[in-house]
């Protein structure tokens, strides 16, 4: 329990993690199965960045001279999350788009519905 | 460093770049022309450092950028990936001719230079999936090539391939959301992206005895995401639709390469950074075994219920994808060979058969149900021919390139008693099984056509012939001259 306290924001990142996780799995609105990706990735981008930070030091960007490299917090969790980001844009706007191209075809983004529509349309 | 070290690094560029200017290109004629030159230029550098590392058994790391580890992205090269990579680039050239016709057909005319910059997304994903030493560029490479992968099936853009496309899409994603907390938890607990520094860390952490718990739930994560990903039963359900809806060439490429980037990528986890023998304590191995063993019958008895060719044919994947999980689950040198074998093997074979099908239903208004592929075989031999070897292979006949794969399987189980009899059991019955779909299936193209269900006599396709000739000549290679290649993996193996 104390450990859960000690380390609070990956404790909240792993529940984030499952919500988002179950969201994707179990929602039927298909706007809501990708906010739940959204969610699941955004955890994993806080549990990077309470990684990287370390109490007390500064941000690694150098100002005039070169100073000590304990001075700084790690920059590798931040740039790993830049290029998460990155990837789950692109993978939020793909989905996006190909709902939007589901619900020209059934006028609906109820993903069971659409499973339905298919089959009494004899699609599948 | 001799020139040749530079070429993993330059197969997997050449691909991007092809992918980037294809937008440039006048229509879908040339972004057909650039892919294959993309996967061709593949081939003959994989096969000229193939020939280069293989017989002098070396391996090698080679840096991007020249920025040496911990800092700088590497690639490691054996002879293991470099099999891999030579087989990948030609099934990804010979798919692209046997489906060529068909791309042309089922894509929007304006689209099909997209669909071509899909493709070569997905050779230089797979190409650095196999080749990455590094996890996190893993980890963005396995997104590019699910993103481009589910555009390939939704490129036909029919009722069936958006919703399949849904269906693979939100499998996917939570695939590769479980692959990439495990990979952050493992970075958390070890502080290292590059595969060696990892194996060093993991190895201290396992001789200390620190962190045994989230070591285990890293390796359950991300097993079970690239399991996900890859069709292991229980998460095979998304694969027959996706794979049987989608246009010939992507179904190919997908059923044959796409999903076995996946695996390739676990494979070379468990060797370069938990190392196979923490693997075999932590006892992953004993679930993917039988979960392997599962998706044999499971695949085989849903291809015997499916009356759709190219859906039946998929259901095949799932069964063939578990021979490879049975291997790996064995967690031996041998067993692992023998998957790395069985994954050569169906990627030879099942992009074959997916061209040979469509192939055979383009004279009867690609009606794809076996009931009216009857007789289809005399309207066009070649792919009649292609189909009954793919077909003889995955059932298993000796000469044929999937009986090699099962010899493998069976003697690596020799040394453990209880893996060896579910092993030769579960292959037993699967044999079975798959003979009592392929054989009917065969049959029925084979049989003379009753009156007035024979279609026209289809016009001759020099791209597909090329690419038919090509894959029966691998799969008879794969099942009698099999020893070099066996060879090369094992050395590769113990490289790695």
């Amino acid at each position: 329990m104390e450990h859960l306290l000690i380390n609070h924001y990956e404790t909240a990142a792993v529940i984030l993690f499952g919500i988002g996780f179950l969201n994707l799995l179990l929602q039927n609105n298909l706007v809501k199965k990708i906010i739940g990706f959204g969610i699941m990735d955004s955890a994993v981008y806080l549990f990077l960045a309470s990684q990287g930070y370390i109490a007390g030091r500064l941000a690694p960007i150098l100002v005039g001279e070169v100073a000590n490299a304990a001075d700084y917090i790690n920059p590798i969790p931040a740039g790993l999350v830049l290029t998460g980001i990155v990837v789950s844009v692109s993978v939020t706007a793909f989905s996006l788009a190909l709902i939007q191209r589901l619900y020209q075809k059934y006028k609906t983004v109820n993903f069971d519905e659409i499973v339905l529509l298919a089959r009494q349309k004899g699609d599948e | 460093m001799p020139f040749v070290y530079n070429f993993p690094f330059f197969s997997i560029f050449i691909c991007m770049i092809s992918g980037i200017v294809t937008p440039l290109l006048k229509n879908g004629k040339w972004a057909y022309r650039l892919s294959l030159f993309a996967a061709g230029a593949g081939l003959a550098l994989s096969g000229v450092l193939l020939g280069r590392i293989g017989p002098a058994n070396e391996s090698f790391s080679f840096m991007m950028g020249h920025f040496p580890a911990p800092w700088g992205n590497e690639l490691s090269v054996g002879p293991l990936e470099a099999v891999l990579a030579t087989a990948i680039c030609l099934v990804m050239l010979m798919a692209l001719l046997g489906g060529s016709r068909d791309i042309f057909d089922d894509v929007l005319p304006e689209k099909q230079k997209l669909y071509f910059i899909m493709m070569d997304e997905i050779l230089a994903a797979l190409l650095a999936l196999t080749y990455t030493n590094d996890i996190f560029t893993a980890y963005v490479f396995i997104e590019i090539s699910t993103i481009a992968a589910c555009a390939i099936v939704m490129a036909k853009d029919s009722a069936a391939t958006l919703v399949s496309t849904m269906r693979y899409l939100i499998m996917s994603l939570l695939g590769s959301g479980l692959v990439l907390i495990g990979i952050v938890l493992l970075y958390c607990i070890t502080g290292h992206l590059l595969f060696p520094n990892l194996q060093q860390r993991v190895l201290e952490l396992v001789a200390t005895g620190q962190y045994t718990m989230p070591l285990t739930v890293v390796v359950g994560l991300i097993v079970l995401g690239l399991g996900i990903k890859s069709a292991m039963f229980p998460f095979h359900l998304w694969l027959p639709p996706a794979h049987g809806s989608a246009t010939t060439a992507s179904s190919s490429v997908l059923s044959g390469l796409v999903v076995k980037g996946y695996i390739i990528l676990m494979i070379r986890l468990f060797y370069k950074v938990f190392t196979i023998a923490v693997i075999r304590e932590l006892r992953i191995t004993n679930v993917i075994f039988l979960f392997g063993l599962a998706g044999m019958i499971v695949g085989s008895v849903g291809a015997i219920k499916e009356g759709h060719i190219k859906r039946m044919l998929a259901y095949s994947s799932v069964a063939q994808l578990g021979y490879v999980f049975m291997g790996i689950g064995l967690g031996t040198d041998v067993g692992i060979m023998a998957a790395c074998f069985q994954i050569l093997v169906h990627a030879c074979t099942k992009p074959m058969l997916f061209s040979c099908a469509s192939a055979l239903s383009a004279g009867r208004h690609h009606n794809k149900q076996l009931y009216a592929l009857r007789g289809a075989a005399y309207e066009n031999k070649l792919a009649g021919v292609g189909f009954t070897v793919g077909a003889l292979s995955m059932i298993g006949i000796p000469l044929f390139a999937g009986f090699a794969a099962k010899v493998f399987f069976a003697s690596a189980t020799m040394a453990q008693p209880v893996k060896m009899w579910m092993t030769l059991l579960t292959l037993a019955l699967s044999t079975v099984l798959n003979a009592l779909y392929y054989i009917p299936a065969v049959a029925a193209l084979w049989s003379r056509p009753a009156e007035g269900e024979a279609g026209e006599k289809q016009p001759s396709n020099p791209a597909f012939a090329i690419s038919t000739v090509a894959f029966i000549a691998a799969v008879f290679f794969l099942g009698i001259c099999y020893q070099p290649v066996v060879t090369l993996i094992q050395n590769g193996l113990a490289l790695l």
